[in-house]
């Protein structure tokens, strides 16, 4: 191979500040879409176990529109088709008042499919491990709203640390879909890195260990959060 | 207490329950027994209304459980139920698991709620255990454990669904006390059990359940030295000679 590596570019002022500065964006639409995902997703999933028929049909139209679609084809029809649709005023300010339109764009497109995803694994933690509890509840007198919210419900997402996991890791790298739209996030930074330099490989091993970095922060975290609610001790087969 | 009047039950066509009716008075201890399959464990839900059923009635202390008049919460608040399998909260310590409806139904504060627990739990011979989650606990604690749940709601009557069917044989026992002295209290029991044992020493009365209906309804002792029905007679010699 005939390359001349060059690590200092990354220590370049301009390329440096490109790259951290693509990191940072990275970070903020990967937690902003992750908490669209989670609460869109917390909703969806309750509302499937939902005594009303019209919350668990329109949770389960939402659950098949968004997982079905690819998200990079979502993330178009928010940014592209979108403004078109809606009526004139209000397509106007998507394009022209929105502040960081490419940005809440990525948000809610990326969020949303990611949430539909976290919805299937919340309606399954209610119906493996919380539901079979709602008899015993209901038996002691709790209203069904209560029995859900102080019983099945946090049973269910005990025992779904460890999808969430893999969900809150696959919303990080969605989040690199946003370059498509003009987002300059890590992997983008990398290319305009590359364009500038021709020194693509040592921008791509820093977007690499970036992602590396922020994936472990992620699985760290929700390891913490495993432990301290107990997930991994209802796990144990009991006695 | 307790009126069950011609119940019935089905799932799709087949028939769980047919024209049952009983009735369980105030301070009674009543046992229901019967081949497996025979509708003991759906009768005994339908009465604090886990299970719909389609005709019929059960008032329970006078109100209706099947109304749709009902506040159905407010009338389970007054009857506790033990499960086959203990049904505890799994992410809870013992004490949260008997605190939880006290706080949220009976809206006592969560140091009355504790203080009461505190006290059931050292009754059913848990007091030690307070803190224990129920994986850490054996089968036989765990079931005490829901008992001492139901307790602490001060029940007007304890519904009981095989509550040492899923035991060792070395943890019937400590269970089955719990509930004697329950019994002796005076606490209105309604108890399904293939334990006969416990029947001849505890029961007032007997129903013998095959097939979805009630066989035979009788005093212990005639249960036990005249059963009227052969059904019954061919049962009896099956569980007794064990």
């Amino acid at each position: 191979m005939n390359y001349r590596w060059d690590w200092s570019i990354l220590f370049k002022d301009t390329y440096m500040g490109w790259l951290w500065s693509g990191l940072l964006w990275t970070v903020i639409i990967s937690l902003a879409s992750w908490a669209v995902a989670l609460t869109v997703g917390l909703l969806a999933g309750s509302a499937r176990s939902a005594p009303s028929r019209g919350a668990r049909l329109l949770a389960g139209l939402y659950i098949d529109v968004f997982r079905n679609v690819p998200p990079l084809v979502q993330l178009f029809l928010w940014y592209f088709v979108l403004p078109e649709v809606v009526p004139d005023s209000f397509g106007l300010w998507l394009k022209r008042d929105l502040p960081y339109p490419e940005i809440v764009t990525a948000v809610v497109a990326i969020g949303l499919f990611a949430g539909s995803r976290v919805a299937e694994q919340v309606r399954a933690g209610i119906e493996a491990v919380g539901a079979p509890l709602m008899p015993a509840a209901l038996a002691t007198g709790l209203r069904p709203a209560q029995a859900f919210r102080l019983i099945v419900l946090p049973l269910g997402l005990r025992a779904i640390v460890g999808p969430l996991t893999s969900e809150f890791l696959i919303t990080v790298k969605l989040s690199s879909l946003s370059l498509t739209i003009g987002v300059l996030e890590l992997t983008a930074q990398s290319r305009h890195v590359e364009n500038y330099t021709f020194q693509g490989f040592e921008a791509f091993t820093f977007a690499t260990i970036g992602y590396l970095v922020i994936g472990l922060c992620v699985t760290g975290l929700m390891r913490f959060i495993d432990i301290r609610i107990g997930g991994a001790a209802l796990r144990k087969t009991p006695a | 207490m307790i009126v069950i009047e011609d119940v019935h039950k089905s799932y799709g066509n087949q028939h769980i329950l047919r024209a049952c009716s009983a009735t369980v008075s105030l301070g009674e201890v009543v046992v229901v027994c019967g081949p497996s399959g025979s509708g003991k464990s759906t009768l005994i839900k339908c009465i604090n209304g886990l299970v719909p059923f389609e005709r019929g009635t059960i008032t329970v202390d006078g109100v209706s459980v099947s109304s749709p008049k009902t506040d159905l919460p407010a009338l389970r608040a007054r009857i506790g139920m033990v499960f086959q399998t203990f049904e505890l909260y799994p992410h809870m310590t013992a004490l949260q698991n008997v605190s939880l409806a006290q706080i949220h139904v009976l809206r006592r504060s969560r140091a009355e709620a504790d203080a009461r627990s505190e006290k059931i739990l050292a009754r059913v011979g848990l007091g030690d255990k307070r803190d224990s989650r129920p994986s850490q606990l054996s089968g036989g604690q765990q079931q005490r454990v829901s008992i001492a749940r139901a307790l602490a709601m001060d029940p007007r009557a304890m519904l009981f669904d095989e509550p040492t069917s899923a035991l060792d044989p070395e943890m019937i026992n400590e269970v089955l006390e719990v509930m004697q002295e329950l019994a002796l209290e005076g606490m209105t029991m309604m108890v399904v059990t293939h334990e006969m044992g416990f029947a001849q020493r505890v029961a007032d009365r007997v129903l013998f359940m095959d097939r979805g209906q009630i066989v035979e309804d009788a005093p212990k002792t005639q249960f036990f030295t005249a059963p009227a029905s052969e059904r019954a007679r061919q049962f009896l010699t099956k569980v007794l000679t064990h």
